[in-house]
């Protein structure tokens, strides 16, 4: 059954893209011919450098007049190129929004096209920073064409797009990682540098797990704007949802607004958030908890509990997987004692969440729940290498009466022969 | 004790007439020279084809046939079941020592010239005996459905098919189809605890009781020999007793082998998945499957595979029919024609065998 | 002397024979022993290949998820409506953390990176990249089987 609809699906699938380029490349066809603007320039190598035959809005027939204006029909440049035929030539930065807009904006015109698509990009773009500062006459900040460009905008989920998710980080670096360009704004300049080096920036720019989050995703797309204090933590709690429920119910909530700190990035940092480790708990040297608690107050007592639970469980995990490697050295059987430490591995992982209650008592619950369940494979591990022991010197038991009876085989049969003169 | 030995015995000797069979055991001789190693060769073979119907019965009692069952029944059995472990690598590796053992007597009766009359059906139904004993191994080596086993029947059976006529028919029927699938398994299974044993049963049926009529073959220096000349010893309870003294340290070894080197199981066999690097056949048909690459692709108008297969069938054929055809000769030892012929036999199937590891 | 020679003898024929009839016992022992041993039936007595038993149906809670061992893999078991059950791995799509199923929203959710699945599996939020693979729930004589689809 479902192996009939996934066929059929196929099928849809595959149908939908020969049609879809069939027509494309009809219209791509139609437009090389008739439209004078296209033809001409062709002709004399005088189109834009980031022309691509890919380009979304070219693959749908709106070529070069759609925002240039003119008449695609004259082969006259003065006609093909007159204002009164409403060409514009090259729009000026400030009005590229509302050119773009001018399609974009319509929702009963961009519907046609995509049933969902959203229409109120130009409207959050002005919310952002970037297009305040272009109402205010700013050369040099970004809107439409600096990250979409021009000429070769394909769809978002093509890997080629400037905004593809692999590309996002690269595509504001362009801007925000120029130091000269960037002079004057008083931000700094480092946060694709900070981001690479991220667990967040590794596992989209070398995993390509475009399921972390880019730019984007904390930023916002066209209304982008650096998130404020309580926004932080909102942000990072779309995905890692259970730490900011429990901080936000936490006792350290209500000082951290207080005291006006940012609360994921007071610990973790933001661009540069890198791969947690248990040493954060705790009051050692690289612990985040003595940046504010001393020894004596109550939350450096918590430091010390919550890290001894957590170190307790990450210890006899240690322990049971160097065990149960032992068992996979020696052939046996590992199955149920996998199946019981990736249990316990998946409680380590909730206790490590939990610390973010900063309550040493459900944290200790939780790890000793871990514990429990790490003992019961390690006895199991424990049983299996007694086990391969066992056969061993099972073997040498039955070795040993084998033995007996050989040699004593041996000799009755030379006695035998002896008395008997062998016959 | 030995009253009651007594009394049992005439229990069954009133009923049955035992007595001329105990007369005729006790009377039976082996004679008794510097080359009667090689007459303890034949009995170890059938040590090893016993342990082989036990371990292998065991097995059934847990072994499930089918692609969806056979390599997780497997599992069971080296995992959960009390002494799975030990049954399983027990038949494996009694598997390859059986088939060790019988190219061993097989040799050994060849240099020795035992195959002369009137012992020409005793070699003959040996032969049998020796192709079915490959053919247990081919189809026992599929049921554990691996990786390897998979891929290793495969090429096994694509061989087969090679054949010219009637290779396609065969090969269909030994993998019950097209393809080697979970019918394939289902009829090797068939194969493996029915139809082999059976036929293995008859032969051995015939071989045994030709050499307990006709007595052990003695080297042509001892038949020229008066009969009180002779040097013999009584096969009970003297040779016997030596047979035991051997079976029991081969099964030892055996036992080391099942404890020290398990045998794998490997992964489950995916027909999806392309094969993996350096599938091999199992030693035993090795040197066939390594002279089969050594053959051109083409020799003259014909497939190098077919040339070789075919070669390899009228070989068989001729080392079946030996005593037929016999080149008799009056040198001795090593300038004897069928010595000669022999030692070929014996260094290139040594040399292909060694050379299959090697590359 | 040959008095004396076959008293020896006899003794150490004695000796001999009671050697090797202890050793042939032992020995007898310890081959019948592992026979017997193997063919007690160990505590599961098969091999679990495509299903298992997950209970009586009517101790399973309402709208309910529960992890089950299959195998070697963890499957989650939901009641969402009453009868209504189904089955599905449990290994999160995106990095493998182990799935829950929330009572309040009626949803499958893995808490490592809030994704979640619906009631057929599919991924609907967060960066779980495929489906859960369902598996098939029959319910014998009240008795909650889950087989394996694969076969």
């Amino acid at each position: 059954m479902k192996n009939k609809v996934r066929c059929t699906s196929w099928l849809c699938i595959l149908i939908t893209i020969i049609t879809m380029s069939l027509l494309r490349a009809e219209i791509t066809e139609k437009l090389r011919t008739e439209d004078k603007c296209l033809s001409c320039h062709q002709e004399m190598e005088l189109l834009p450098a980031d022309f691509q035959d890919y380009d979304i809005h070219l693959q749908n027939g709106l070529s070069c007049a759609g925002c240039h204006g003119g008449d695609p029909s004259s082969e006259d440049p003065e006609i093909a190129m007159s204002p009164q035929k409403g060409f514009i030539g090259i729009p000026a930065k400030k009005d590229i929004p509302q050119l773009c807009g001018k399609c974009h904006s319509k929702i009963d015109f961009m519907r046609t096209f995509q049933p969902g698509i959203s229409t109120d990009q130009v409207q959050q773009y002005f919310t952002s920073v970037h297009g305040k500062k272009l109402n205010l006459g700013d050369k040099k900040v970004a809107e439409c064409v600096s990250c979409h460009t021009a000429h070769q905008i394909p769809t978002v989920k093509d890997a080629r797009s400037s905004v593809y998710p692999l590309n996002v980080p690269a595509t504001c670096n362009h801007c925000h990682g120029d130091q000269q360009y960037m002079e004057g704004y008083k931000i700094p300049t480092d946060q694709f540098d900070k981001y690479s080096r991220s667990v967040h920036g590794q596992n989209l720019l070398e995993k390509k797990d475009i399921s972390a989050p880019a730019c984007n995703d904390c930023h916002g797309n066209h209304g982008a704007t650096p998130p404020g204090i309580a926004s932080v933590s909102h942000v990072c709690g779309n995905c890692h949802v259970n730490n900011l429920e429990f901080f936000a119910a936490s006792p350290m909530a209500k000082p951290y607004s207080e005291l006006e700190m940012h609360a994921c990035e007071q610990c973790h940092g933001y661009h540069d958030v890198g791969k947690t480790f248990d040493e954060m708990v705790g009051v050692g040297e690289q612990s985040v908890c003595i940046a504010c608690h001393s020894e004596g107050d109550k939350g450096f007592q918590s430091a010390v509990e919550i890290y001894t639970s957590v170190k307790e469980l990450v210890n006899t995990l240690d322990s049971a997987h160097h065990k149960l490697r032992e068992v996979q050295k020696r052939g046996m059987d590992d199955v149920d004692i996998s199946f019981l430490l990736q249990e316990a591995n998946q409680t380590l992982v909730y206790t490590r969440t939990l610390v973010h209650t900063f309550d040493p008592v459900k944290i200790n619950e939780k790890s000793n729940e871990g514990v429990v369940k790490t003992r019961e494979a390690t006895l199991l591990a424990d049983k299996e290498i007694k086990d391969y022991n066992f056969r061993r010197r099972g073997f040498g038991i039955a070795t040993i009466f084998i033995t007996i009876l050989v040699i004593a085989l041996f000799f009755k049969i030379r006695f035998m022969e002896k008395k008997k003169g062998n016959s | 004790m030995k009253n009651a030995m007594q009394k049992i015995f005439s229990w069954f000797d009133e009923r049955y007439d035992v007595t001329p069979i105990i007369d005729f055991a006790s009377k039976k001789k082996v004679p008794v020279h510097r080359h009667m190693i090689w007459y303890y060769m034949g009995g170890v073979t059938l040590f090893l084809f016993i342990t082989q119907v036990a371990t292998g019965i065991l097995l059934l009692f847990y072994y499930r046939p089918g692609a969806d069952s056979a390599y997780e029944s497997m599992r069971f059995i080296l995992t959960k079941v009390n002494f799975g472990w030990l049954i399983r690598s027990i038949h494996s590796w009694s598997a390859n020592l059986m088939v060790f053992f019988v190219f061993v007597h097989m040799f050994s009766t060849f240099f020795t010239r035992a195959y002369q009359k009137p012992r020409e059906l005793t070699w003959l139904t040996g032969f049998i005996l020796l192709a079915l004993s490959l053919g247990f191994g081919f189809s026992g080596y599929l049921l554990p459905w691996n990786e390897l086993a998979f891929f290793a029947t495969k090429v096994g059976t694509d061989i087969a098919g090679s054949v010219p006529l009637i290779g396609k028919p065969i090969m269909a029927i030994l993998r019950g189809g097209e393809d080697v699938s979970g019918a394939t398994l289902t009829r090797f299974y068939a194969f493996h605890v029915a139809m082999l044993p059976a036929i293995f049963t008859v032969f051995v049926g015939i071989h045994l009781p030709f050499v307990q009529r006709q007595g052990m073959s003695e080297p042509e220096e001892l038949a020229k020999m008066g009969e009180n000349e002779k040097k013999v010893m009584n096969f009970f309870p003297n040779f016997f007793l030596r047979d035991a003294l051997l079976w029991l340290i081969v099964l030892n070894v055996l036992l080391f082998l099942a404890v020290f080197y398990p045998w794998d199981l490997g992964f489950k066999a995916d027909p999806f998945s392309p094969a993996p690097a350096g599938i091999r056949p199992e030693w035993y048909f090795m040197f066939m499957f390594q002279t089969l690459k050594f053959i051109p692709p083409h020799v003259l108008v014909f497939e190098g595979e077919v040339v070789g297969i075919l070669l390899f069938m009228l070989a068989g054929l001729a080392w079946a029919l030996v005593p037929f055809w016999e080149i008799k000769s009056k040198s001795r030892g090593l300038t004897h024609p069928m010595t000669i012929i022999g030692l070929i036999a014996l260094v290139f199937i040594g040399v292909m065998t060694v050379l299959g590891y090697i590359f | 002397m040959k008095s004396d020679q076959r008293v020896n003898g006899s003794s150490r024929r004695k000796f001999l024979n009671i050697l090797i009839g202890g050793g042939l016992l032992g020995w007898v022992g310890s081959v019948l022993y592992p026979i017997f041993s193997y063919l007690n039936p160990p505590e599961i007595p098969e091999a679990n290949v495509n299903s298992i038993k997950a209970g009586p149906a009517s101790d399973f809670p309402l709208n309910q998820g529960k992890i089950l061992k299959f195998g070697k893999k963890p499957v989650i078991l939901i009641q969402m409506n009453a009868g209504e059950f189904k089955a599905f791995t449990a290994t999160c799509t995106h990095l493998d953390c182990i799935v829950q199923y929330r009572q309040d929203t009626k949803q499958i959710w893995c808490a490592c990176h809030n994704g979640v699945y619906d009631t057929n599996g599919r991924n609907l939020s967060g960066p779980p990249p495929r489906p859960l693979d369902e598996y098939k729930v029959n319910i014998i004589n009240n008795e909650i089987i889950i087989i394996n689809p694969a076969s």
